[in-house]
C-alpha cells in the first residue's frame, strides 16, 4: 500500500488553519460565482436578442443585388484613353430566374432548415385620410411561420386564416394602432407602383422591434405578385434558415459560389448589433476575468502565507528526505484542495444567482429576464476556476521548494 | 576486526561570500566507521555546523568530494540526495522542529511514510516502539506543540531513528536541555551505537557530551586540528 504523506501533510495544514482555508475558498467561491453569472448573463442575452431578430430576420437572404451599368469599351490598362461613363443602376428587373430550381437546390444542402420565398412590396397603408408606408412581405405563410414563427406574435387573429382567405393580411400593431384598425377590419394598400386592393386584417402581430410593427405586413405570395403586377414566377428574395445560425457567414461564403445572386447572412445585415454583441462579451468577459483573477490573488495570498509561517516545517521536511517536487506537492494540493471546494460553491452560487434573476419580471415579449442555465459555460468555469488556483498556489510553491534549509537552521 | 567506513571526506572546502569571501572549510579530511559515536567540537564560526550541513547532504556548494556508504554524494541531483536523507540519515536539531499541527506519533512516522516502504500499520508500530525506547510513549497522541522541550527533543530523535538510518547527525542536540535530559540524549546515542549499531554524528558546544563519545574531532578556523 503507497501511502500518500503529501495530502496528509496538505490536508492537516488545510484542517489546522481553517479560517484562511476558508476564506481563501470562498474567494474562489464568488470569484467562479460571479463569473458563470455574469457569462451566462451575456450568453442569455444574446440569445434572446438573436431569437428577437430571428423573429424579423432570416438566417440567410438572397436577392438580385442592384448593378450597376458598365463602359462599352473597358479600361484595359491605366495609360489607355478613359471612356467616361455615369454609371447607373442598370437591373431590367429585381427578380430572381428560375427561383424553384434555387430554391430546390437549397433544400437539398445539408444543415438547410427552411426554405421560403419571399416578395417584398413597398406600400401603403390607408385608413380615410391616415397613411402609413410600409413594407408586405408577401410569403406562403405556412413556410414563413415555421421561419419566424410568427404566430408566436400574435396578437389578436391566426396565420392559418392567410391561407383560406387570398386577401387576408397580418398587420403589426403599429399599423393598427396608428390606423384605428382592428381585427377582421379592412383595410386598403396601395403598392409603390399604384396597384390598389382593399384587404381583410385576420390578425395582428407585435414583435419586440415597434419599428417593424408600424412597417410590416404579411400577405399571401400570389397577392404580392399582384400588387407588383407581376407574374407567378416573380420573386425578389428567397430566405434560408439553418441549423445552428453562427455558422450562416460560412454558409453565405460557400452559396454565394453557387449563385450569381446576393446572398447575404444575418451577421452582416446587421453588423450594427453584431458589434454590439461583441462590445457586450468583452465588457462582461474582462469584468469577470478581473474578478477570477482577484481570487486568484486570495489564494496566492494565503499559500504564501503558509509558507512564510512554514519555513521550518518546510525545512525539516527537506532534511528528513522531502524533495522540492513534493514540496511543490504539498503546497499545490492545498490550493487545488481550496480551489475545488471554491469552485463547488462558485458553481453553486451560480445556480442560485441566475435562478434569482431569471425569475425577475422584466415585462416585454420576454416577460422574465432572459438568463439561463448552460452547462457548457459551468464546465468552462469549473475548468478556469481548478486551473487559476492551481496557478496561484504553484507560483508560492516553487518558492518553498527553493528554500535553502541550511539557512533556517542556522538561524 | 576490520572497522567498516560508513562515511568519509575527501579535501573538503567550503566558502563563504556573503559579507565578504571567507574560507569557512579548509583541506577537511576523515572518516567516520560504523556504529561510531563521534562529536564536533569547535568555537564558534570554526566551521563545525557548516561541516556537519555538507555531510548531511543538504549542503551542496562545496570543494572536494563526500562519501556515505562507500557511494559517492557529490555532484548528485537534489531530488536523489533527498532519497539517501531519507534512508540513510537522520537528524535531530537543536531546536526541535516538529511540525506543530501533528501528533507525536505522526510526526515521527512522516520520513517513514514518505519512504513507503512499510505499510501505515507497521510504521505506527515501530513508531511506537520508538517512542518508548526515548521514553514518551504515553505523550505519542499529544499534539508536538504541547510537549516540553526535553519531551520534544525526544521525539525528535525518534523520528530521527523510524528509517533505521546508518547515521544519526545531531546539530547542538542537548544545546537547550537541562542536563536531566542531557543525560538521557547521551544514554540514547550510547545505547544507539552499541545495541543497534548505528553512526552518531553530533555538533557541540558542550564538553562533556563530547567526552563522553568514542572519537571527538575538533575544528578551528575551518581546519581539522584533532581527531582522535
Amino acid at each position: 500500500m503507497r501511502l500518500n504523506v503529501n495530502s496528509e501533510i496538505a490536508y492537516t495544514h488545510l484542517i489546522t488553519r481553517k479560517k484562511q482555508t476558508i476564506i481563501a475558498a470562498l474567494g474562489v467561491t464568488v470569484g467562479i460565482g460571479i463569473f458563470i453569472f455574469m457569462i451566462s448573463l451575456v450568453v442569455g442575452f444574446n440569445r434572446y436578442s438573436d431569437e428577437a431578430l430571428f423573429k424579423a430576420e432570416p438566417h440567410l437572404r438572397i436577392y438580385q443585388d442592384d448593378t450597376l451599368s458598365r463602359p462599352l469599351i473597358p479600361q484595359i490598362k491605366p495609360d489607355y484613353t478613359t471612356v467616361i461613363i455615369n454609371p447607373k443602376i442598370a437591373n431590367l428587373s429585381n427578380t430572381l430566374i428560375n427561383p424553384e430550381k434555387i430554391i430546390a437546390d437549397l433544400k437539398k444542402q445539408d444543415g438547410v432548415v427552411t426554405v421560403t420565398p419571399q416578395v417584398s412590396v413597398n406600400l401603403f397603408y390607408n385608413n380615410g385620410i391616415s397613411q402609413i408606408n410600409g413594407v408586405a412581405s408577401g410569403v406562403n405563410i405556412m413556410d414563413a411561420n415555421a421561419m419566424f414563427n410568427i404566430q408566436s406574435t400574435m396578437l389578436a387573429g391566426d396565420v392559418r386564416n392567410l391561407l383560406s382567405t387570398s386577401n387576408g393580411i397580418l398587420i403589426g400593431v403599429g399599423i393598427a394602432e396608428k390606423l384605428n384598425i382592428q381585427l377582421y377590419d379592412n383595410i386598403n394598400i396601395t403598392s409603390s407602383i399604384g396597384v390598389v386592393k382593399m384587404m381583410k386584417v385576420e390578425g395582428i402581430f407585435k414583435t419586440s422591434n415597434s419599428n417593424i410593427d408600424l412597417t410590416k405586413s404579411y400577405i399571401n405570395l400570389a397577392m404580392s405578385q399582384q400588387l407588383m403586377k407581376k407574374s407567378s414566377s416573380y420573386l425578389t428574395d428567397i430566405l434560408v434558415n439553418i441549423k445552428d445560425p453562427n455558422e450562416a457567414p460560412k454558409f453565405s461564403k460557400q452559396l454565394q459560389n453557387s449563385t450569381i445572386y446576393k446572398v447575404e447572412d444575418w451577421q452582416a445585415a446587421n453588423e450594427q448589433s453584431m458589434s454590439n454583441k461583441k462590445t457586450r462579451q468583452v465588457m462582461f468577459g474582462s469584468i469577470s476575468l478581473a474578478i477570477l483573477l482577484v481570487a486568484a490573488f486570495g489564494i496566492y495570498n494565503i499559500i504564501n502565507m503558509t509558507i512564510k509561517e512554514k519555513l521550518n516545517d518546510i525545512a525539516i521536511l527537506k532534511a528528513t528526505g522531502f524533495s522540492g517536487k513534493d514540496v511543490i506537492n504539498i503546497f499545490l494540493k492545498e490550493s487545488l484542495i481550496m480551489g475545488i471546494i471554491g469552485t463547488s460553491f462558485g458553481l453553486l452560487m451560480a445556480s442560485g444567482l441566475i435562478k434569482f434573476v431569471s425569475g425577475i419580471y422584466i415585462g416585454g415579449d420576454r416577460e422574465y429576464f432572459p438568463i439561463g442555465f448552460e452547462p457548457q459555460i459551468f464546465l468552462i468555469g469549473a475548468i478556469l476556476g481548478v486551473l487559476i488556483t492551481l496557478g496561484a498556489g504553484y507560483i508560492p510553491a516553487i518558492g518553498a521548494a527553493k528554500i535553502d534549509p541550511i539557512e533556517i537552521f542556522r538561524k | 576486526m576490520e572497522k567498516k567506513v560508513i562515511l568519509q571526506t575527501k579535501k573538503i572546502g567550503k566558502y563563504f561570500y556573503q559579507p565578504v569571501k571567507f574560507k569557512a572549510l579548509d583541506d577537511v579530511s576523515f572518516e567516520v566507521f560504523d556504529s561510531e559515536f563521534i562529536t564536533m567540537i569547535g568555537k564558534s564560526g570554526s566551521g563545525k555546523s557548516t561541516l556537519l550541513y555538507i555531510l548531511s547532504t543538504m549542503d551542496t556548494d562545496y570543494e572536494g568530494e563526500l562519501f556515505i556508504g562507500g557511494e559517492k554524494i557529490t555532484g548528485q541531483k537534489s531530488d536523489r540526495l533527498a532519497a539517501i536523507r531519507n534512508k540513510n540519515i537522520g537528524f535531530v536539531f537543536q531546536f526541535h522542529y516538529l511540525l506543530p499541527e501533528f501528533t507525536c506519533l505522526k510526526n515521527v512516522m512522516i520520513p517513514a511514510l514518505k519512504m513507503g516502504k512499510y505499510t501505515k500499520q507497521e510504521i505506527e508500530e515501530q513508531a511506537y516502539q520508538k517512542l518508548e525506547l526515548l521514553g514518551i510513549k504515553d505523550q505519542a497522541l499529544k499534539q508536538a506543540s504541547k510537549l516540553s522541550g526535553g519531551q520534544q527533543q525526544r521525539v525528535a530523535i525518534a523520528r530521527a531513528l523510524i528509517n533505521h538510518p546508518k547515521i544519526i547527525m545531531c546539530d547542538e542536540p542537548t544545546g537547550n536541555l537541562d542536563s536531566k535530559n542531557t543525560s538521557i540524549v547521551l544514554e540514547t546515542f550510547h545505547q544507539l551505537s552499541k545495541e543497534f549499531g548505528q553512526t552518531i554524528i553530533a555538533v557541540t558546544h558542550d564538553n562533556d557530551f563530547a567526552e563522553a563519545s568514542n572519537r571527538i574531532i575538533e575544528l578551528a578556523d575551518g581546519k581539522l586540528i584533532h581527531n582522535t
